[in-house]
């Protein structure tokens, strides 16, 4: 099973992961708030991550760490 | 290498192929620069020796590129020059700010020749502000070395790599055309051990894996950071201004009134002096080497000795002597006399301006 | 891309705790930082495509193997900044001036791998003097070209590749290309210079473009790795920011405006073309010049 973890510490909840996600898993956090002030992306469908890294790829911050 | 053995010898030279020939003795192997007269022997020089000794000469597309290529250069660790004359050395102001900001060593000769704008091709000491106050933006000085003949060419560009190496600064060498166009007889120095080269643990050249990564910059966007940076190199600043003042006094030990030129102007200044005894005026010549920092102890060594006035001769509309003036801090009267745009003026000329500068002295004006 | 001979990811030491505690024995990374960027929170805003293509320079320095004798040289501009991001020795430029310092240090170190990051102002603007001649004289270095037809550092004044009509803080009337001229396209000039070995335009709005514009700025290391000459990758990217739309809106935007303007594909490259580098390909193009024959002995 994949999912991704995100680090607070350099996600800006841009929300370009939460667009490149070819699953619709992703969605900012709405209910956290980063050290920076941002909402943080987050895995909302843990079931429908397939590990492709498109989130990583599309992210700017290089925030996003995905494991298998 | 050529002269690898060979200790020292005597040579018929002009002065700005001194300059390229004892650079490369000194360990410079790369030369970045854009033609200008009166400079112009020096690069070529450089172009035709620098290959057959490992070396890089490169013509850059404009000086400010050049200036840039003597940047990373630099921040790559090298023995790095480049060389202009004064309307190309004001091109090269954003560079020399930028290798002080980021402590760089690295050696760039003026030629000059008569300004402002193109001015002229003569030989001219009008850069004096732009070396000693203001080659580029912010609180930054460098140290400024003027040669008075050829072998002082040769002794001098060699001692600027290790000033600049020593103190991690931009250093230059302020000549003219006059001297870069001479020839005499010089003494070349030693070729320098490359081996005996100072280190630069600080240079960008990959951590080969071994070391945490260096950087050089001079962009601080914390203000208590830049303040801080230019406090410690004011601190070596500091450092050179008690350490590194270089005069000639000729003739001083009981002058009353001193002539202060250097370069050009004080080989003219140096026979007015001489007449000057001749007629019983009782006159010296002090000729600064370093114009930065300036032999402000120098001037306060005279005046304490007894000196009561002093005499500026400059190629240019008076710079220097502000600098006289600082040094001499109101204790005695400091009068100028320069000529421009590579009008030199004549002995007899310099013997008048001393013979008024005494008859004022002795007025007690 | 090929996954094939490439190490296992793992995570840079300064992420062991924080992210490597919250995965499982079982687990197999990836994806994640590669180690060549440090542990600093860029200054770019959120969404800026600069972190993108900054990634894809460290990732292809990592798989490359070459961080221990990379040189970077940062503009002036947004990611100004950039040595503080970098983990391999990195120096800071004069606007415009990083193709000539990357020839100082490439000059001296040969051995040593040198990009210029540069962004429009700073290439095709204040420092296009520098880049057209690092160019021709094929000078063996990697320049990373970001257009994003704004200058963003200052705000969001017109740059020397804003659209005509665009609309930035100095061309309020948007850009009169009757009075200010036509946007400089790069990739386009730089490819018709004799010492560059391979020019491609690339942009980063999606997956399959952004792997894409990994796959030009490895080749552009490679080419400089076998010595085959000059290589630039110009980056279309979006400043969402100073375009005042969201990060998405803005690749819209990229993709309804910027690309017709600036196309993407290879406008030079030599090895493609059968040279062995740019050398050759120039000996080739002036083959009816015969001073330009003329063999220089070694």
């Amino acid at each position: 099973m994949a999912r991704i973890i995100v680090d607070d510490v350099f996600c800006k909840g841009c929300g370009l992961c939460v667009a490149a996600c070819p699953k619709g898993v992703l969605a900012l956090d709405e209910e956290r708030i980063t050290p920076k002030g941002y909402h943080p992306a987050k895995l909302v469908d843990p079931d429908g991550c397939i590990g492709c890294a498109s989130c990583y790829t599309t992210c700017p911050d290089v925030a996003i760490t995905v494991v298998k | 290498m050529a002269n690898n053995n060979a200790a020292q010898e005597r040579v018929l030279m002009k002065g700005n192929e001194v300059l390229a020939e004892a650079a490369m003795r000194a360990g410079c192997r790369f030369f970045f620069g854009y033609p200008i007269t009166p400079q112009t022997e020096l690069a070529a020089y450089m172009a035709k020796k620098l290959p057959l000794i490992g070396g890089t000469f490169l013509q850059a597309e404009s000086e400010i590129a050049a200036i840039n290529m003597v940047y990373g250069a630099a921040a790559a660790g090298a023995r790095v020059m480049t060389s202009s004359s004064s309307p190309g050395v004001s091109l090269k102001g954003e560079g020399v700010s930028y290798m002080a900001g980021a402590d760089l060593p690295g050696v760039i000769v003026n030629v000059q020749r008569g300004g402002p704008g193109l001015g002229g091709i003569q030989p001219s000491q009008s850069d004096y502000f732009q070396a000693t106050r203001a080659l580029g933006h912010g609180d930054f000085f460098m140290p400024v070395l003027a040669p008075s003949t050829v072998q002082e060419m040769a002794d001098l560009i060699y001692d600027a790599f290790d000033l600049a190496d020593t103190y991690r600064t931009p250093t230059m060498i302020l000549a003219d055309g006059m001297i870069g166009q001479m020839m005499e007889p010089v003494l070349l120095p030693p070729e320098r051990d490359p081996e005996s080269l100072p280190a630069k643990p600080w240079a960008t050249s990959g951590t080969r894996m071994e070391r945490e990564h260096n950087v050089v910059n001079s962009l601080y966007l914390s203000p208590e950071k830049l303040n801080d940076t230019n406090h410690e190199r004011f601190e070596r600043y500091a450092a050179i201004r008690a350490k590194e003042q270089r005069a000639e006094l000729m003739m001083c030990d009981d002058a009353e009134l001193v002539v202060v030129a250097f370069g050009a102007a004080s080989r003219i200044a140096r026979t007015a002096v001489r007449d000057a005894r001749a007629k019983g005026i009782k006159c010296g010549l002090l000729r600064p080497i370093t114009l930065w920092p300036f032999p402000e102890q120098a001037i306060g060594q005279l005046i304490d000795g007894g000196t009561r006035a002093f005499l500026s001769v400059e190629l240019n509309m008076g710079q220097m002597v502000e600098d006289v003036r600082l040094a001499a801090s109101g204790r005695v009267p400091v009068s100028f006399y320069g000529q421009t745009g590579g009008v030199l003026p004549t002995p007899e000329e310099v013997l008048a301006a001393i013979e008024q500068a005494a008859a004022t002295m002795e007025r007690g004006e | 891309m090929a996954k094939a001979n490439v190490a296992p990811i793992t995570l840079p030491s300064y992420q062991q705790e924080r992210i490597g505690s919250q995965i499982a024995e079982t687990e197999k990374i990836v994806a994640a930082r590669p180690r060549v960027l440090t542990d600093v929170v860029t200054n770019y805003c959120p969404g800026c495509t600069h972190g993108i293509v900054n990634r894809l320079v460290a990732e292809c320095i990592n798989e490359l193997g070459i961080e221990g004798k990379t040189v970077g040289i940062a503009p002036v501009g947004c990611s100004v900044m950039m040595y503080d991001f970098f983990n391999c020795d990195m120096i800071e430029a004069a606007h415009g001036r990083a193709p000539a310092v990357a020839t100082g240090v490439k000059r001296v170190h040969p051995d040593n791998v040198v990009f210029a990051y540069q962004g429009d102002g700073d290439l095709a603007s204040i420092g296009t003097a520098e880049t057209v001649h690092a160019a021709t004289r094929g000078e063996k270095i990697t320049v990373i070209f970001i257009n994003n037809a704004i200058y963003g550092m200052t705000g969001g004044q017109m740059a020397p590749t804003s659209l005509p009509n665009q609309v930035t803080q100095t061309s309020p009337y948007g850009r009169d290309v009757s009075k200010v001229g036509y946007p400089v396209r790069i990739a386009e000039m730089v490819s018709t210079l004799d010492g560059v070995a391979y020019v491609e335009r690339v942009t980063c709005d999606s997956r399959a473009h952004i792997m894409q514009a990994k796959k030009a700025i490895k080749k552009a290391f490679q080419n400089q790795i076998d010595g085959i000459g000059y290589s630039l990758v110009e980056v279309v990217a979006t400043c969402p920011t100073n375009w005042g739309m969201t990060p998405q809106d803005a690749f819209q935007w990229l993709r309804d405006n910027m690309l017709p303007y600036y196309p993407l594909g290879v406008y030079k490259d030599v090895v493609a073309d059968g040279f062995a580098n740019a050398a050759e390909a120039a000996l080739d193009r002036a083959k009816d010049c015969p001073i330009a024959q003329q063999k220089k002995e070694a």
